[in-house]
C-alpha cells in the first residue's frame, strides 16, 4: 500500500513520521540525534531507503549522517567541507573583507538518478558535491569564483546557499539559491554558474536592480516544467518561465508578500503555495492566523486556506525549508513551524490536521511519497 | 593507556559508554591524545577541533587534574597522571546559554 514519509529536522534532533496514503493517522519516531541542529533530512529519490541528514551544533560543529534503512538507523559519514584553493574573502556585515569560513550544511539534495551523489549547501555559502554517498565532499568552486563572490555580504541569518533545484531533464543544470546574494545557475554541471536576478527588485539595495545582493529565500519548480522557477523572496514572490534568464512578480493579492517557504502542487505546475509573514521586522503570520495561500493559476491570485490552522494567537514562522509536498493522486502538502508543530493536508491544502505538535522548532520538512 | 572522557553528544555520536581509552607512542600531547581519539572513532574528526586548522573548536574546554588546559600549546606536555593513567583528560563542551 501507498504512504508517505515525512522527514522534520528541528533544532535539537530529527523526527520521522509516517503514514498510509490515507495520511489520517500517523506514527512519530525519533528524535533522532537529540540535541543536535537538523537543518536538513532528505531522501534520495533514486533510493528512497537512501536518507541524507546535516546534524549541526554550535559545541560539535558539523555531522552528515546517512540512513540506508528508512531512517531506522544512521551512520556517519564525511563532514570534511574544505573550500577549494584559497578561500579567499566574501564581504562581512561592515563591508569589510571577511574569509571564507565553513559553518554549516543548510541543505542536503540527492541526485534524482544516483543515491550515492547528494550536493550540500553551506554557509558560508558554497556548493559541495559528494558522488561516494557522502563519504567525501568537493566544492564546486566556480560558483563562488563565478566573480561576484568577493561582494557577497549575509544576511540576519548568514551567508547560506540554502537551495538547491536540479532540473529533471538536464543533469547539467541546477539552480542554487543565496542569502544574501541571489539566484544562479549552472548549465555545465557546476563548473560555471551565471547570477540569474534580473527582473528582482530589492529595496535594501542602492542599485534596486544589482546584479546580486538580492535576499533569495527559496526557489522551487514543478519536474515537468523546469524552465519555469518560482521565489520566495526577502519581499516578493517571484516567477520565471526562461529558467531565471528573467523575472516577473507574482505577489497579486497576498496579504503580506514576505515569506520563506514556497511550493509547486505535484500535480498542477500553475498550483503554488506561499506562508504570507507579516514583515521582515515581524516574523509571523498576519493577525496572529497561521494561513497558507494558494495560488492555482501560477501566481497573483491567491486563496487563504485555514481549514484545521490556528485562526487566533498564532505567532510563529515557517521557515524556508520547512514545506513539502507528496505525489500521492491527491496531492498532499505539509509544513512544519517554528512553534514545533507539523501540519499535514492531504487534499492539496483545503483541509490540515496537526500531525504533531510541540517539536522543537523546525527547520526543515521533506516528504517521500512510497510505493 | 590515556583515559580520555567526551561529553555525552560525542558519546552518542561515536557509541561510547562511559571513559575511553587510547593508546599513545612518544609525548603524550594534546596533539597526540586527540589525533589517537580521531584514528579510532573518525566520526569524531572536526567535533573536537577544526580538521583543516587542528584549532580547538571554540566551545571545548579540555582539563585534567583540575586544570584547565584549553590554552596550552597542543604539543605541550600533559600531566604525568594524564600519561599513567591516573587521571582522565577530560575534553567538556563548555557552557553557553543562560
Amino acid at each position: 500500500m501507498s504512504g508517505v514519509r515525512v522527514l522534520v529536522g528541528t533544532r535539537k534532533g530529527a523526527f520521522v513520521l509516517t503514514a498510509d496514503g490515507k495520511r489520517d493517522r500517523w506514527t512519530v519516531d525519533g528524535p533522532h540525534f537529540p540535541g543536535w541542529e537538523i537543518y536538513h533530512v532528505k531522501g534520495s529519490p533514486a533510493e528512497p531507503q537512501r536518507i541524507y541528514a546535516s546534524q549541526t551544533s554550535g559545541w560539535f560543529g558539523q555531522v552528515v549522517q546517512r540512513s540506508d534503512d528508512g531512517g531506522k538507523t544512521w551512520n556517519p559519514v564525511g563532514n570534511e567541507f574544505a573550500y577549494e584553493g584559497a578561500p579567499g574573502t566574501h564581504q562581512w556585515y561592515d563591508g569589510t573583507p571577511h574569509p571564507w569560513e565553513f559553518a554549516r550544511v543548510w541543505h542536503l539534495e540527492p541526485s534524482r538518478t544516483d543515491a550515492d551523489t547528494v550536493y550540500a549547501g553551506v554557509e558560508d555559502a558554497a556548493l559541495f558535491k559528494s558522488t561516494d554517498g557522502g563519504r567525501t565532499w568537493s566544492e564546486l568552486s566556480g560558483l563562488r569564483g563565478h566573480g561576484t563572490g568577493s561582494s557577497w555580504q549575509p544576511g540576519a541569518g548568514g551567508m547560506c546557499l540554502h537551495t538547491i533545484v536540479l532540473d529533471p531533464s538536464d543533469e547539467r543544470r541546477m539552480f542554487v539559491a543565496i542569502s544574501a546574494a541571489g539566484a544562479f545557475r549552472t548549465d555545465d554541471g557546476g563548473t560555471t554558474w551565471k547570477a540569474i536576478n534580473q527582473g528582482l527588485r530589492s529595496a535594501h539595495l542602492p542599485d534596486g536592480d544589482a546584479e546580486v545582493g538580492h535576499c533569495v529565500h527559496r526557489l522551487a519548480m514543478h519536474p515537468a516544467r523546469p524552465q519555469t522557477l518560482f521565489m520566495q523572496k526577502h519581499w516578493d514572490v517571484m516567477r520565471s518561465d526562461d529558467a531565471g534568464e528573467s523575472w516577473r512578480e507574482i505577489s497579486g493579492n497576498l496579504p503580506t508578500d514576505f515569506g520563506f517557504p514556497i511550493d509547486v502542487h505535484a500535480h498542477d505546475p500553475e498550483t503554488l503555495y506561499v506562508v504570507p509573514i507579516t514583515s521582515d521586522s515581524h516574523h509571523f503570520p498576519p493577525d496572529g492566523k497561521l494561513r497558507v495561500y494558494r495560488s492555482r493559476s501560477g501566481g497573483n491570485e491567491w486563496e487563504p486556506l485555514t481549514n484545521g490552522l490556528p485562526q487566533e494567537h498564532c505567532y510563529v514562522n515557517v521557515l524556508r525549508d520547512a514545506m513539502a509536498v507528496d505525489s500521492l493522486d491527491s496531492c498532499g502538502v505539509y509544513f512544519g513551524t517554528t512553534g514545533g508543530s507539523v501540519y499535514a493536508s492531504p487534499d492539496a491544502g483545503d483541509h490540515w490536521h496537526e500531525i504533531v505538535r510541540d517539536l522543537p522548532g523546525v527547520l526543515s520538512v521533506e516528504v517521500q511519497t512510497l510505493a | 593507556m590515556i583515559r580520555v572522557v567526551l561529553p555525552a553528544h560525542l558519546r552518542a555520536l561515536a557509541r561510547i559508554e562511559g571513559e575511553l581509552s587510547v593508546a599513545v607512542t612518544g609525548a603524550v600531547t594534546q596533539d597526540a591524545v586527540l589525533s589517537a581519539i580521531e584514528s579510532l572513532y573518525p566520526m569524531l574528526k572536526g567535533t573536537i577541533r577544526d580538521r583543516t586548522t587542528r584549532k580547538r573548536r571554540p566551545f571545548i574546554r579540555f582539563f585534567a587534574c583540575e586544570r584547565d588546559l584549553s590554552h596550552d600549546a597542543p604539543d605541550a606536555l600533559l600531566p604525568d597522571a594524564v600519561a599513567s593513567g591516573a587521571e582522565p583528560f577530560l575534553i567538556v563542551g563548555a557552557i553557553a546559554g543562560g
